[in-house]
């Protein structure tokens, strides 16, 4: 579905993602780990357009896109949940939600796609007249996830969405990252909680100073000496 | 009977535009010549400030570029009146051709500005905007002792009621375009740019074009009305028409009002231009001092503007009942 071939990434003079090849299958979670600073998120940004590789090649079905603008590849499939949540602070949870069908299509069908993300998410319903930055912790998670899903994407790429969010919440935002995948979302997941992220990953891979270090099925990775040790801290 | 006082505070708002409406429009019919006067220079400070929030009270980004369009505006009008004094004479709405010309010359400039300066962030496009007011200033100043030889130019002269209905349409039309801009996604777009710009992007948000596009619209309106005033000015030159105060009077009658929601500017340039107006007549040479305390004083402990003062005022007296709620 997604083909990352030989792309190298820089910040100025600095190199950051080293020839990385990663490839996306449809209708798999691929997780992808690694330490602070290992060129996760700019990896994520890359492929939604954000930042620009000097070389290398990215597609998604079939189409390349790294040479597209951020908005282009959203209308394409691809919706990018970014770290930190990156909400609208003072804009209502409707607005925010809203905002996410921004791109061509998915704001005709907002509406019907709103249903299927109060759904999935109760909690905004209930919050949909607030201010986002009136939220929990865990709810402008969920909020920052319900307006990735309003461009009905392919493909989601998410960034951290169990940072800083309590234990129990941590579980629900990874149980419904799963559902998501049943609903035939094909997920992109980076995280730094390795144990819980390999337990429900399909395929993962380890991303080590700007390189794959490995690539495998989550429970490989889980059994690997050098992921429990440098990981785990087995 | 609940039923009935519903449907009668949905008319209310309306009913007041359209009341405020015949008012404007029938004004020349038996209003004084100083009536038309004053109220066209305060539509004209409310068009700018209208204008300017339309782009900068949604974005962030502070324009300080209003006296470069509409500058643009009245030379538009200066030149274009001398080629066609003779059918501005047969009819005076002749003047309307002018003055849409000069609305897009301004948004064509607005457009270019936008394309290459709305990448920066904060106070650089600030400065950027308005260093375009100076540029353009000095530019013309140069070429008209050079070329022309003389520093000013003469505008046609038109009645005053023409003016103040070409003037009362354009704020028609700006009300009716920041009213829809602000209803559409795109009023949704502007105010997430305003909020996190990097977030906009992520989510799909063609960001610098969204900026560009309503930079441009929001200059059309000041190049209009900057069209219009200089046939009422009668006399322009370079210092007359950019003007750096008719940059800062419409961001200070702005933050007065209230940038929030679309009718604070509105209230603010109204109030603020008939401040203007009385502290001008009655205190001439106070007129700046208290001006200037009026303005710290708004910046100091009216942060949301009046429209927030009065906000705060009706949510307290409804506040009972929301405060047990959330509680």
């Amino acid at each position: 579905m997604l083909q990352v071939k030989n792309i190298n990434v820089f910040y100025g003079r600095i190199q950051v993602l080293w020839d990385l090849c990663l490839e996306v299958k449809e209708g798999e979670i691929l997780a992808l780990v690694g330490a602070n600073g290992a060129g996760k998120t700019t990896l994520l940004n890359t492929i939604s357009g954000i930042i620009r590789p000097s070389s290398g090649t990215i597609s998604f079905l079939g189409r390349r896109i790294d040479n597209l603008p951020p908005h282009e590849i959203v209308q394409l499939g691809i919706s990018h949940i970014p770290e930190g949540r990156r909400l609208f602070a003072d804009m209502s949870v409707l607005e925010n939600l809203e905002m996410g069908a921004y791109s061509r299509g998915s704001w005709k069908t907002r509406q019907k796609t709103l249903e299927e993300v109060f759904h999935l998410f109760p909690r905004l319903r209930e919050r949909a007249g607030q201010p986002a930055r009136t939220l929990s912790g865990g709810e402008q998670q969920m909020l920052a996830m319900g307006r990735g899903l309003m461009s009905k994407p392919k493909l989601c790429l998410i960034d951290e969405p169990s940072n800083g969010l309590a234990p129990k919440l941590v579980q629900e935002v990874f149980q419904i990252i799963r559902s998501l995948r049943e609903q035939g979302i094909t997920i992109l997941l980076v995280e730094q909680n390795v144990r819980q992220t390999l337990e429900i990953a399909d395929r993962a891979c380890v991303l080590e100073n700007g390189r794959i270090a490995l690539e495998g099925c989550g429970e490989e990775l889980l059994k690997s000496e050098h992921v429990r040790k440098a990981y785990l801290g087995l | 009977m609940n039923k009935i006082s519903f449907n009668y505070s949905k008319l209310l708002l309306p009913g007041i535009l359209l009341a405020i409406l015949v008012v404007l429009a029938t004004l020349p019919l038996y209003g004084s010549n100083y009536s038309i006067v004053l109220l066209t220079s305060i539509i004209m400070y409310v068009i700018l400030t209208v204008s300017w929030a339309l782009f900068s009270g949604s974005t962030g980004y502070i324009s300080l570029a209003t006296a470069a369009f509409f500058g643009v505006g009245i030379y538009t009008s200066a030149i274009l009146g001398r080629t066609f004094t003779a059918s501005i004479l047969a009819n005076e709405y002749f003047v309307v051709f002018i003055v849409i010309i000069g609305g897009l010359i301004s948004a064509c400039l607005a457009f270019i500005v936008g394309a290459i300066t709305l990448r920066l962030r904060g106070i650089y496009f600030a400065i950027f905007t308005f260093g375009l007011v100076e540029l353009i200033k000095n530019l013309l100043l140069w070429y008209e002792v050079k070329f022309t030889g003389t520093r000013g130019r003469f505008v046609v002269v038109i009645g005053n009621e023409t003016i103040y209905y070409v003037i009362l349409g354009i704020l028609l039309l700006l009300l009716l375009v920041t009213y829809f801009i602000r209803r559409s996604r795109y009023g949704l777009a502007l105010e997430s740019i305003g909020e996190h710009e990097e977030a906009a992007a992520h989510i799909g948000i063609n960001v610098t074009m969204v900026k560009v596009i309503i930079f441009a619209i929001s200059a059309v309106f000041v190049g209009m009305t900057g069209s219009i005033m200089a046939m009422r000015w009668t006399y322009i030159d370079p210092y007359i028409s950019f003007d750096p105060n008719l940059t800062f009077l419409p961001v200070l009658m702005a933050i007065f009002g209230g940038t929030r929601q679309m009718y604070g500017p509105i209230i603010g340039a109204v109030v603020f231009a008939y401040l203007e107006e009385i502290l001008l007549t009655r205190f001439p040479y106070y007129y700046m001092l208290i001006f200037g305390i009026v303005l710290a004083a708004t910046i100091l402990y009216l942060p949301n503007g009046l429209v927030g003062v009065v906000q705060k005022i009706i949510a307290r007296l409804a506040g009972g009942k929301h405060a047990h709620s959330r509680g």
